[in-house]
């Protein structure tokens, strides 16, 4: 491998330290990073971020709730060849033509060395991250159909975002490096909302800043986050809304929250606030 | 290599692995760490621990292990700031002695060393050779070392024993009391498979099809099942009201993380206050008519429903032992231990989870009731950890 994979982030993916620290671990150690943290903090985007960094091919396998791990290694048409097989199809006898490589498959296969997005992997079944271990750890597989063994050629740097829904197994997590994101702090977040907005008033992110983070204070349901605040300044700006009266007024709330409930909260403190 | 640490960490109830050990050991090999501390920090904490709930059980025994071993990162211009609270030199001790516990990192000491020689032309305060302030040395501030290394007052970003000092994860350690989420993520556990369920049949039946095909003389014929799913099915009791009313919030997460549940097959919740009699209420508010026999309920609902009790336990002993009482609109002559037992005795799933996570602030009136009942079932209290093994009960007979 050379020395030169280090992921130091990238143009429009603010990461910190220690999130850099953890992929750069993984990098090195060749074992997948596993990545918890709060609904919007953004797990997803840093395997975008790492693969556009290194400059490698990403492969996302989005987990579903009726994933299974063999999905992700290679999938058998049965169904299909028997259906040739009746009209007498051409190259019905080879069974290759019907087997299909999966997600993981494709990046083992693969020429190149590429990173592998295994998405919201908490969403399985609870034994799925049992499955893949042999696979993760080995990085081949076997086809008994056609009995080939798919090995990576190059291995892959696997990335695993959870939301921590389901426990995930000690024997699948002791393979892992771990980094769990914290929600960012205000300097993190004004570096990130700059990133997205390249000429913004200084005066009205200060405004936003201070708002969010206060309202997020508030004992609120579900609170706003990174997507959130972006989505906010966006309508902020549109709707042409002075800095001065973000602060009194919060303007557009529904856009941060997405709870009556928690829009009353806000709409309580913020009067018990103002008087 | 600092296989001591590894120990503390297990007597300090992580579990961690050799495996995770040895990978710790590769990746030091490897460099990675290079020679600062909090690169160590965030490697050691990065493969060794893998859920945020244990990230403060790191920190405190980091902090333990690596006490002496105050903020020694790179600090070149720091060494010249930090000198802003210079002390007065107290009576100083044994200075030579010190120095040579020190274990950690000769580089480390070596470089500073360096640093000294380049940088200090002033300013020692206490003594015992340099970089100084209080004294005694092995490099500085405060001072009087009981070992090594602290140089400038406080803080550049993220040094180690800052950050495991700050310890920010304190909130995450999973002894705390439960969120919803948390809640669901418990219920999600309780499950069984089975193909015996109505379902869409929309699995491939191989068996059946080749039957079906060589019936159908060698044309395709393809057969669907059902696929697995889940067969648990749920009796939810829950005390409401009185002294309940201090755990509304814990209890209302608890029913909404059952509610939202889809995964049962069946989920049925009754109310009661205090303690289970003749009748059981539909509704949290109690109200008289609202309500259902309780023997409608022991006879209707089967027995391999998993029963979860959830109630403080805490009641005027007559409540569980008197025979004639009045409640809530319901006239009761069996005694209320008698209805539980009933329960025990029907269902072989059932546990008891309570709201109260330490009896020991409550008087010796209520803890009666509470050690009768808990004498007879599983009680548990609402914590992620005690509803786990809660759970875990569940799917096995008792």
């Amino acid at each position: 491998m050379n020395t030169d994979n280090t992921f130091k982030g990238s143009s429009d993916y603010v990461a910190s330290d220690e999130l850099m620290r953890a992929a750069n671990i993984a990098i090195a150690l060749e074992k997948p990073l596993l990545i918890k943290g709060e609904p919007g903090t953004g797990k997803t985007m840093l395997a975008q971020a790492v693969s556009k960094a290194l400059n490698k091919r990403l492969i996302i396998w989005n987990i579903k709730s009726t994933t299974k791990a063999q999905d992700g290694l290679y999938v058998y048409d049965v169904v299909q060849r028997l259906y040739d097989s009746q009209f007498g199809g051409e190259g019905v006898d080879d069974i290759k033509k019907y087997v299909k490589l999966g997600k993981l498959g494709e990046a083992f296969s693969s020429d190149e060395q590429v990173i592998l997005l295994i998405d919201e992997i908490d969403k399985a079944d609870i034994e799925f991250p049992n499955d893949l271990l042999w696979e993760l750890d080995k990085m081949e597989f076997y086809i008994p159909e056609t009995k080939e063994t798919i090995k990576a050629k190059k291995r892959p740097i696997v990335i695993i975002t959870s939301n921590a829904e389901k426990e995930l197994p000690d024997a699948f997590l002791r393979r892992c490096i771990f980094h769990y994101i914290q929600f960012p702090d205000k300097e993190l977040m004004e570096e990130i909302v700059k990133v997205h907005f390249n000429n913004i008033d200084q005066k009205l992110l200060d405004q936003v800043m201070e708002t969010f983070y206060w309202i997020r204070d508030l004992d609120i349901n579900k609170k706003p986050s990174t997507s959130e605040v972006i989505d906010w300044i966006q309508a902020l700006e549109i709707g042409g809304i002075p800095a001065e009266k973000i602060k009194d007024e919060i303007p557009f709330a529904g856009v941060l929250l997405k709870k009556n409930e928690d829009l009353e909260v806000v709409e309580r403190s913020r009067r018990r606030f103002k008087y | 290599m600092f296989s001591a640490f590894f120990y503390l960490l297990r007597a300090r109830g992580l579990d961690v692995s050799l495996n995770e050990w040895l990978t710790l050991m590769e990746a030091l090999d490897k460099g990675l760490a290079g020679s600062s501390l909090t690169n160590f920090y965030y490697l050691a904490r990065a493969i060794l621990v893998k859920s945020e709930a244990d990230f403060d059980k790191f920190d405190s025994a980091f902090l333990e292990y690596f006490k002496d071993v105050q903020n020694f990162e790179e600090l070149p211009k720091e060494l010249i700031d930090w000198l802003n609270n210079p002390k007065e030199n107290p009576n100083n001790y044994n200075a030579a002695q010190d120095r040579k516990n020190l274990g950690l990192s000769m580089e480390e000491i070596q470089k500073m060393l360096l640093e000294r020689l380049k940088e200090q032309d002033s300013e020692h305060n206490g003594g015992k050779y340099w970089v100084g302030t209080g004294g005694m040395s092995v490099f500085g501030n405060n001072g009087n070392a009981s070992n090594g290394i602290r140089v400038g007052g406080v803080s550049q970003k993220h040094r180690a024993m800052q950050v495991a000092s700050e310890r920010h994860f304190r909130d995450f350690r999973d002894d705390n009391v439960l969120g919803t989420r948390q809640f669901q993520m418990a219920f999600r556990k309780l499950r069984q498979f089975s193909t015996r369920i109505d379902a869409p049949k929309t699995e491939l039946d191989i068996d059946s099809s080749i039957d079906e095909t060589c019936e159908n003389a060698g044309s395709l014929k393809l057969v669907y099942q059902k696929p697995r799913k889940n067969s648990v099915k749920v009796l939810l009791l829950m005390d409401s009201g009185g002294s309940m009313d201090y755990y509304m919030n814990l209890c209302s997460m608890l029913f909404n993380a059952v509610a939202k549940s889809s995964h049962f097959k069946d989920l049925k919740v009754y109310y009661f206050h205090n303690c289970i009699y003749s009748m059981l209420y539909t509704d949290p508010t109690l109200y008289p008519g609202k309500w259902v026999e309780t023997q409608w309920v022991l006879k209707n609902i089967s027995a391999d429903y998993k029963v979860i009790i959830v109630g403080d336990a805490s009641m005027d002993p007559s409540e569980l032992y008197g025979h004639s009482y009045y409640n809530y609109g319901a006239r009761t002559d069996t005694p209320g231990i008698e209805y539980l037992k009933m329960f025990k005795q029907k269902y072989k799933h059932l546990v008891w989870l309570n709201p109260i996570v330490e009896m020991g602030w409550r008087s010796s009136y209520w803890t009666e009731t509470y050690n009768a009942i808990k004498s007879e079932f599983d009680m548990y209290p609402l914590t992620v950890e005690a509803l786990d093994m809660a759970i875990k009960k569940l799917m096995v007979a008792k």
